[in-house]
């Protein structure tokens, strides 16, 4: 059965996006121009408490002395206030003026990684060859069809970086590099047009696979042998070897080069296993969605429970990256590496231990029954969780270095999200009514219509 | 009361997963089945109740993660407490990402043990017990049904021919 795109969802689609980009334009607009805007928003927020999301500024004021950094400056004793200057000045308007673009920025890569992480999860269920999921399939290839124009808009704007129209990556201004020992020792892999042809190859070789292994998945619907089949699986057997180096240093490249003096060597495997998890719970959420329109109609609870399995595993296996990321840098407390922490703890409370909650509390217990993971409630329930939390995720690896303590979830933050969203939404559903839900000619898609539990 | 019962013995459990079926769908009541592996949805054809020790395993594992919190509160804040890189130990919570490991550790110790020792309990078995297994071959590759007999020897016999069994043997349970 072929899907139609119902108009209803359509309109859906556009009415986030134009939401969306009004509240990325206003979001723009009420960025400071001039280093006195800056300073007069500042002054302004003081005075009516500073907002009411982050709570730990005022608690904190006592302590911060000790883990004070350039970007964790906080202000919040009245006398500071006064003796603001220049320098500190020209700091926030740099930050005030990053906040849209890292809005923008977060929810490009939220979205782009989603499709990534289910490009990922499709390759392995073809590379293992696996019996439960062909009746997924279509739904996948739907999900990764966003990999090529929301990867193009990721680099974009990573380009707009490039020509200095925003302070997102400060190793970009060779200002800040010839003052900078540690960043200049970086150059010969930090610079802009080694940056930019870098992230064109990774995600050449990504939409490659994706645009081959669709073929041969069409292909395979109406062929009388499987070797389109045989040639999906060594394709993706490539590409997953492919995957998991350029991911690793795409993360490196857009996420942790934001912050040029901190590094982690697990940041690969923590960014992965957060695309990982949002792509595996963004095909469950579409699969219900589908299937609740009375689409998919093969799909049966044991399809859905594997998802949940799924969701719940890697939700524990992102928080083991996330805990073993943090506890050994909290523990050791040297200068260069804690500061990443200290700023988010301390700017950062709620949405830092918040995403804690959303990605892995939450899951663990509403997941952990296995009855649950066959009510489509829960799994829709939990699902929603866990891609909020994750967007939280990407927002506090990437906001502590762009803004620092002057970050709020405001229009730009909200705006971002929407339009992403809507435009997800629509290149999905698109991609959707272009080839039969089932892929019948999978070999094993007899296994996968009989899988039970 | 009958104490009469048979030994139906299969030599494949996909054959004995349809004769289980097909008993039951005849109202014939099955004691119990012995098998040299766990055969994949056996205990759905059997109809036997869903296994409880989920349940219990969560309990454990709360009651292993109480247990670590008040031994590390015990040990690193209230009897000892140190000052390691930096961090003295004045409070639990401050100090908690250093006990999550062992948190975690003693979360897993105490539901894996003590849903062996509850498993144990509910299927009697302890050190030395003596094997209950009719037929040594259910422990090599044959499949064994045992089915009371009321009076119905013949027909159960046919049915029993009927669903694959290779051998039959009616057994006097002495009581």
């Amino acid at each position: 059965m072929t899907y139609t795109f119902p108009n209803k969802l359509r309109n859906l689609a556009f009415t986030f996006m134009a939401i969306g980009f009004m509240g990325l334009v206003y979001g723009f607009l009420i960025a400071p121009k001039t280093v006195e805007e800056a300073k007069a928003i500042v002054t302004a927020s003081h005075g009516e408490g500073h907002g009411s999301s982050h709570d730990s500024d005022d608690s904190t004021a006592g302590s911060h002395a000790s883990a004070e950094t350039h970007e964790v400056e906080t202000h919040t004793t009245p006398s500071h206030e006064n003796t603001h200057d220049a320098a500190h000045d020209e700091h926030v308007f740099h930050q005030l003026s990053n906040k849209p673009w890292a809005a923008l920025y977060v929810a490009a890569f939220f979205f782009f990684m989603i499709s990534l992480g289910t490009l990922a999860f499709y390759a392995i269920q073809r590379a293992a060859q696996a019996g439960w999921s062909p009746v997924l399939f279509r739904v996948m290839e739907g999900i990764t069809a966003y990999l090529l124009p929301g990867g193009i808009i990721v680099i974009v704007l990573l380009a707009l970086s490039g020509m200095h129209l925003n302070h997102l990556f400060i190793w970009m201004d060779p200002e800040v590099v010839a003052h900078d020992k540690l960043i200049a020792g970086k150059t010969g892999f930090l610079n802009t047009p080694f940056f930019l042809l870098r992230a064109f190859f990774y995600l050449s070789g990504w939409t490659l696979y994706r645009y081959f292994s669709r073929k041969f998945s069409l292909a395979q619907d109406t062929a009388d042998d499987i070797s389109n089949h045989k040639k999906n699986f060594r394709i993706s057997a490539a590409f997953l070897v492919f995957y998991i180096v350029t991911e690793s240093i795409m993360s490196w490249d857009w996420i942790m080069s934001i912050d040029p003096h901190w590094f982690s060597t697990l940041f690969g495997w923590y960014v992965f296993a957060s695309m990982f998890v949002s792509g595996i719970t963004t095909i469950a959420l579409i699969t219900i969605y589908l299937k609740s329109k009375g689409y998919l109609e093969f799909v049966n609870d044991s399809h859905i429970h594997d998802l949940g399995k799924f969701m719940f595993g890697i939700s524990v296996f992102w928080t083991y990256l996330w805990f073993s990321q943090f506890m050994l840098i909290w523990y050791s407390n040297i200068p260069e590496e804690v500061t990443y922490f200290i700023t988010r703890i301390e700017d950062y409370n709620l949405p830092f231990f918040g995403m804690l909650v959303m990605n892995f509390i939450f899951p663990l217990l509403i997941l952990m029954n296995s009855d649950y993971k066959r009510v489509n409630y829960f799994i829709v329930m939990a699902g929603i969780v866990i891609i909020l939390g994750h967007y939280m995720d990407v927002f506090n690896m990437i906001m502590p270095s762009a803004v620092g303590d002057q970050w709020f979830i405001g229009a730009a933050e909200i705006g971002g999200f929407f339009f992403f969203f809507g435009l997800f939404i629509f290149i999905v559903f698109k991609e959707l009514t272009k080839a039969p839900l089932l892929a019948k000619g999978d070999p094993y898609m007899g296994e996968s219509e009989r899988f039970h539990y | 009361m009958s104490n009469k019962v048979v030994h139906a013995l299969y030599d494949d459990d996909d054959v004995l997963l349809s004769a289980v079926k097909t008993i039951r769908s005849e109202h014939y009541h099955i004691e119990e089945v012995y098998t040299p592996f766990p055969v994949h949805g056996l205990d759905k054809a059997l109809g036997l109740e869903e296994t409880r020790i989920a349940i219990m395993a969560f309990i454990y594992g709360c009651i292993g993660l109480c247990v670590a919190v008040a031994m590390m509160n015990f040990i690193m804040i209230e009897d000892w407490p140190q000052n390691i890189g930096g961090k003295p130990s004045f409070s639990y919570l401050e100090n908690m990402p250093a006990f999550v490991p062992i948190m975690f550790e003693m979360t897993v110790f105490f539901a894996a043990h003590l849903m062996v020792i509850t498993f144990y309990l509910r299927s009697k078995l302890w050190p030395f017990k003596e094997a209950e297994n009719p037929n040594p071959l259910t422990t090599d590759d044959k499949f064994l049904v045992e089915i009371e007999i009321h009076d119905n020897q013949k027909e159960l016999e046919k049915l029993l021919k009927k669903s694959g069994a290779i051998e039959l043997s009616i057994i006097e349970k002495s009581e």
